[in-house]
């Protein structure tokens, strides 16, 4: 293989396959395939053949039964046609071959409730944090300030200098954890390579709407101790053109939004480490 | 036996949904309550090992960071009262269709037919509550009984009965197959008591011609053929009052009407639609000639127009308003799901892109009486909003444009229209993509969800006013889901070629879907026995025209049948085969070997003559209230700020998503802050592309109550006017006309009928007059005519309403203009003359007068005006566009500055005045409607350029934007009139729907 290739995931009520392609596109990969996961189900398209696989924005099966819970189910027991595989066993594989997961809102929401994140120590399939209804009780459209941790091995904010502007839009946004001692090795390893913070990317903060749903710690996006997978709440591929601000016509912008960088850092690790 | 898993928050985590419900009890009921929290439930008939209901219960339906579980023992703990609600038998249950799903992952089996997972949900109430408060809180809040029912146990009867007894709402009934045949050779009284028993709404009329048709000697012995009587069967009947209905057939608007205006000059008009409407694009089109970019108007479930060489724009707008008077979340839900499907459902299929929607309430804090049947205005708010959220959210569909209209008249019926744009590859396999057929011999094959008892006599129940007795089966609940997974699909058939023909399932389920389809063809034989049900129980009747949601039907060639029911299968869709299409003019419905329904094409569709009807146009006389001069009107333009239909609608319109799908570029809210009230919406829909759609509308049912023609006039001129404040071209631009109207014909009902359909006339003339000035062709739209609330005693009807949505292009969306002011020194041009023209206006309102000098609309001038001012805006000349409605100059100005950050200092002496210098005034000034006005901000070094573009076309310097943070108005002596910081008219204007 000597092309750089993005996966999206899309059915079953995910929502933001086209803009996610879109990004990785611009961010630099040579093919962008966005597959039903009735393609993955049926054996038609496998995981194996991609490097980046993006879990991206939606609202799986409604959120039926909490956020992106029934795609954890599904990934969990659903068979791939004929092999009688499962295809958390393709998932398995993929991470092992240390590839790459974005995980965007409810690819965020999915990797978390499917234990892919914070997982320390490899321990995958264990749940250990969680995404629920936001404090003030209502699914917001808004933008964010994220202040991003230059200690982080997150292989998606390299260069980010102090951070990113981008938007959130969900209802079960607010990151909590099973304990003091998840959050404790969160901090301690850097993972929180996101948080929620003024609009100078200065401090974090616990203010609303700054921070629009009470996460603890104002942790936006989390991303495991290899730096290899990555969840957040707000939308990177929401605003890969100055067209996407909220202030474009007020503002002298670059033609290049804050979320490609995410996209760009990700082509670029799959060629340096993975072609 | 069914069992109970129940799912508790752990202890310590914040209970979201009970702190929102505990808030609305106090805010609603204003009752104290201490604390309410919740408990999900799960209640699981089906066969499962303790095994399976384990893994079902501890992974997928509980979340182990925050959540508890327990199977068939109780959770609740620490509570006073208890009430579960759980929905009635038969009515849609998303939850518990995802749960079932689950469920089988984890087995490997599927669910057996009558088996299930219902879901309830347990409020734990803790405070000095009576019973009697807790069953208020029961059937005023948490449950609609509609469709719900709920079970209330105090903490004694919770330990003596060990929790809440575990209860199936499963729908119990045979398979039934029963088809009745009605005796119409009867008296006119029977046969009127036959139509509204029967909620067929067919008046005497109908029902004669339906009994002349069965009187037929030649009909009679067709129908001896294929074994049916001289009697029409219930599905004949049923399916004849689905297709007459005036939601379907839309009789009012084809009908003919007697006009008389206020002169008694007499006026034969043959069906509004065609005299107005059809010919408003017929003329636009002849005018446009080669540049006609109409490509498919009035023919199909939306309209169609080019956008590029690759690809056609479509755009439906409809409401949904009987429904959302009853069950304001389900309807509102149903109501843009439901639109979803008409561009989905247009030409082959389009790509959905964005929804607009506007929801016309009383006010939230309304505190008269209401008639018991209503709804409280606030409830509708939440439901309507609420619904309309999850409908478009989940569907993954931004919602870019809308707005909420207040007046107490929408107690009587809230109006919510929703609208759906769409995008279609301009061809598909070498075939315009706006254009089907059907053959006969192409099968009729129904996709989605399953049909059930809800929705039926959807269509014949919203063709009346809403009253005691409204039928509980009328309601319907969308699913999203099953929806997107059907849209996910068919879009994959459609770009493989799998069929020849889609369309939506709505009012009047498949009897309306395939008896149109029909008409394509020249007929149909559909067996209804295999059709899917969602339980037994359904006559055949109910199954032709259940509107049960989230349905298309297609034709399907036989050729391609196999691989469009395995690509079903795969992406997890019910697809079924009913029967095929024909050519032998019949509507022919089996139920197994039985013909059930034997109706010519001919008869069906056109059988009906058209309905006589009278409109006597009066002038009528308001109060006229006198103006009163003051030296400081700061204190009545912060009251405007916050006067409902003026002030910022933030609180709603964040929980809407508007970006998704990455093609937002103007954006509901913009400025310093993100807070200033947009004028349209432009959305990128392919990403590698810069040219844009822009979306904007009007709406202004006050001035009804004066003039609908100038009711009519403004809202297209509003409509018009924020489309090209944003840069919208008028060179590729369309609209969409949604009429709400209180019911026009006279009758014991509504004595002043006449008054209403001339109203409704002198609306049609105004749509034709100014689309047709404006070059605008109209290519979709719809109707509702029966807006009014009757219980025998009060009656309400709604100000009649028109909605004029505009859909067009830019074609460049970086030359897109916002409305904030963008930096100091920067000079404010004010576009349009203002006249004394109070009428009507908000500001009047404030005051509780209407008066009469309602906003007249110079198309002419202001086409001038637009055409310059979007030169002006290629050219990169505006760096700010605002329009001028509610409120007038005054609030414009304020939201302008306040959206910038930065003061404004104007002068109403240098605003252009047309009219008699008389009633020229600073109050006037500020507050007039006049329309066609806009303000405009324009860099200094722009300023030669900008006039010279706008000469001739009523554009007046009026101020500066200003680095101190005050807007100051000057007035006519010279001294200023209004004087405030910016950030205190912000408040003004944020504060009234803030907490909502």
């Amino acid at each position: 293989m000597v092309r750089a290739r993005a996966i999206v995931i899309t059915g079953n009520g995910t929502n933001c396959e086209m803009e996610a392609a879109h990004a990785c596109r611009l961010g630099g990969f040579d093919d962008v395939v966005i597959a039903h996961i009735s393609d993955l189900l049926a054996g038609e398209i496998r995981l194996d053949d991609f490097h980046f696989l993006n879990l991206t924005g939606g609202f799986l099966d409604g959120d039926d039964l909490g956020s992106a819970k029934a795609q954890a189910n599904r990934f969990r027991y659903a068979k791939v046609d004929e092999l009688r595989e499962h295809l958390i066993d393709q998932l398995m594989h993929f991470i092992s071959a240390g590839k790459l997961i974005l995980g965007v809102c409810n690819g965020f929401q999915l990797m978390v409730k499917m234990g892919l994140l914070p997982a320390f120590g490899g321990s995958y399939l264990k749940q250990s944090a969680t995404l629920t209804f936001n404090d003030c009780g209502r699914f917001q459209d808004r933008w964010v300030y994220l202040k991003s941790d230059p200690a982080s091995a997150c292989v998606y904010t390299k260069g980010v200098e102090k951070g990113l502007y981008l938007p959130i839009r969900h209802g079960e946004g607010k990151f909590v954890v099973d304990s003091r001692a998840t959050l404790d090795a969160i901090e301690a390893n850097h993972l929180a390579a996101f948080k929620y913070s003024d609009s100078t990317y200065e401090s974090p903060t616990m203010e609303f709407p700054l921070n629009p749903n009470g996460s603890v710690n104002a942790i936006a996006g989390l991303c495991n101790e290899t730096g290899r997978l990555m969840g957040m709440m707000p939308h990177p591929e929401a605003f890969v053109h100055r067209i996407n601000h909220p202030r474009w016509t007020r503002e002298e912008l670059p033609e290049e939004g804050d979320g490609l960088i995410l996209f760009k850092n990700a082509s670029e690790f799959v060629r340096k480490n993975l072609l | 036996m069914a069992r109970r898993i129940e799912i508790a928050l752990k202890k310590g985590v914040r209970d979201a949904h009970g702190e929102r419900i505990k808030r609305e009890i106090e805010h609603f009921l204003h009752l104290a309550v201490e604390e309410v929290r919740t408990i999900d439930v799960y209640t699981v008939d089906g066969e499962l090992s303790e095994d399976e209901l384990v893994k079902a219960a501890s992974e997928p339906f509980c979340d182990p960071v925050i959540q508890d579980w327990r199977i068939d023992r109780p959770m609740a703990d620490g509570f006073d009262f208890l009430v579960e609600v759980g929905f009635r038998p038969g009515v849609t249950d998303n939850v518990g269709r995802t749960a079932r799903e689950a469920i089988e992952y984890i087995t490997g089996r599927l669910f057996a037919s009558g088996e299930g997972v219902y879901t309830s949900v347990q409020y734990l109430l803790k405070g000095e509550l009576s019973r009697s408060d807790v069953e208020r809180i029961a059937k005023d809040l948490l449950c609609n009984t509609l469709i719900q029912r709920f079970v209330i146990l105090d903490r004694a009867e919770f330990l003596a009965k060990g929790g809440v007894p575990v209860s199936a709402p499963k729908v119990t009934a045979e398979t039934r197959s029963q088809v009745r045949e009605i005796d119409l050779n009867v008296s006119n009284d029977e046969l009127m008591r036959i139509s509204r028993e029967g909620v067929l709404a067919l008046t005497l009329d109908e029902m004669k011609i339906i009994q002349a048709h069965y009187r037929d000697p030649a009909v009679v012995a067709e129908r001896r053929k294929v074994g049916l009587s001289d009697k029409p069967t219930d599905a004949e009947l049923e399916a004849l009052a689905q297709t007459w209905s005036e939601h379907c057939k839309h009789k009012i608007f084809s009908g003919n009407v007697e006009y008389i205006d206020e002169n008694g000059n007499r006026e034969e008009i043959r069906s509004l639609f065609k005299s107005y409407i059809q010919r408003t694009t017929a003329t636009v089109r002849q005018q446009l000639g080669d540049n006609d970019y109409c490509l498919s108007v009035f023919k199909d479930n939306a309209g169609v127009i080019r956008f590029n060489d690759d690809w056609s724009l479509v755009f439906k707008v409809e409401t949904h308003n009987s429904p959302s008077a009853l069950d304001p979340y389900g309807g509102a839900l149903t109501g843009i799901v439901g639109v979803n499907r008409d561009p989905f459902g247009t030409g082959m299929g389009a790509r959905l892109i964005f929804n607009t929607d506007v929801f016309c309430f009383a006010s939230p804090f309304y505190e008269k009486q209401l008639p018991s049947r209503l709804l409280h205005p606030r409830r509708i708010y939440e439901g309507v909003v609420e619904g309309v959220e999850h409908g478009g959210n989940k569907s993954g569909i931004p919602t870019v444009n809308g707005s909420l209209v207040f007046d107490d008249r929408f107690a009587g019926k809230p109006l919510v229209f929703c609208g759906t744009a769409g995008l279609m590859p301009a061809t598909i396999n070498g075939k315009p993509a706006h254009e089907k057929h059907i053959d006969p011999g192409d099968l009729i094959v129904m996709t989605g969800g399953r049909i059930g008892k809800d929705g039926i006599h959807g269509a014949t129940f919203s063709s009346e006013e809403l009253n005691e007795n409204s039928p509980v089966t009328a309601v319907q609940i969308g699913d999203p889901i099953t929806q997107k997974r059907m849209t996910d699909f068919l879009i994959r058939a459609r770009d493989r070629g799998l069929y020849n023909f889609i369309t939506d399932n709505g009012a009047g389920g498949l009897s309306s879907s395939v008896g149109e389809m029909a008409k394509e063809c020249g007929g149909c034989r559909m067996d209804l026995s295999s059709a899917p049900l969602k339980y037994p129980g359904l006559d055949p009747w109910e199954i032709l025209i259940s509107e049960a949601q989230e349905r298309m039907s297609l034709a399907v060639p036989p050729a391609r049948i196999d691989e469009f029911l395995a690509m079903a299968k795969r992406f997890g869709v019910e697809a079924t085969v009913l029967g095929e299409f024909t050519d032998t003019g019949i509507f022919q419905i089996m139920y197994g070997e039985r013909t059930i329904a034997y109706l010519p094409i001919s008869f069906l569709h056109e059988g009906l003559p058209p309905m006589e009807m009278r409109g006597v146009w009066e002038i009528k006389r308001h109060n006229e209230p006198a103006i009163e001069v003051s030296t400081d009107y700061t204190g009545d333009l912060k009251r405007l700020l916050g006067s409902l239909n003026i002030c910022s609608k933030e609180s709603v319109v964040r929980r809407y998503d508007h970006e998704v799908q990455g093609g937002s570029v103007v954006k509901p809210f913009t400025g310093v802050a993100n807070d200033g009230p947009s004028d349209a919406a432009v959305v990128r829909p392919v990403l590698d592309s810069y040219e844009g759609v822009v979306v904007a509308h009007g709406i202004c049912p006050r001035y009804s109550d004066i003039d609908t023609y100038h009711m009519t006039a403004n809202a297209i001129d509003e409509g018009v006017r924020n489309y090209v404040a944003v840069g919208g071209s008028l060179d590729l631009v369309s609209g969409l006309d949604n009429f709400c109207w209180c019911d026009p014909v006279k009758s014991e009902k509504t004595p002043d009928g006449e008054y209403k359909m001339a109203q409704l006339v002198r609306s049609n003339k105004a749509l034709y007059d100014y689309c047709v000035a404006y070059g605008i062709p109209l290519i979709s739209g719809k109707d509702s005519m029966k807006n009014d609330f009757y219980d025998g005693a009060v009656k309400i009807s709604i100000p009649p309403t028109l909605l004029f949505s505009v859909i067009g292009k830019i074609d460049d969306v970086r030359k897109a203009v916002t409305m904030d002011v963008k930096r100091p020194g920067d000079i404010v041009y004010l576009l349009g003359t203002t006249a004394n023209e109070l009428g009507g206006s908000e500001y009047f309102a404030l005051r509780g007068f209407v008066g009469n000098k309602v906003p007249k609309v110079d198309a002419d001038r202001a086409l001038k005006r637009y055409r310059a001012l979007q030169r002006a805006i290629t050219a990169g000349l505006v760096a700010s566009c605002h329009d001028l409605s509610d409120g007038g100059l005054a609030v414009a100005l304020a939201e302008m500055a306040f959206a910038g950050g930065f003061g404004i200092s104007a002068e109403l002496g240098s605003a252009l005045w047309s009219g008699d210098g008389a009633g020229r005034n600073d109050a006037v000034l500020l507050f007039s409607e006049s329309a066609s006005r806009l303000l405009v901000a324009v860099r200094p070094q722009n300023r030669a350029a900008f006039e010279q573009l706008m000469e001739g076309c009523d554009a007046s310097r009026i101020g500066v934007v200003t680095e101190e943070d005050v807007l100051t108005i000057t007035g006519l002596s010279g001294a200023a009139v209004i004087r405030e910081r910016i950030d205190e008219l912000k408040q003004a204007w944020q504060s009234p729907l803030r907490e909502l």
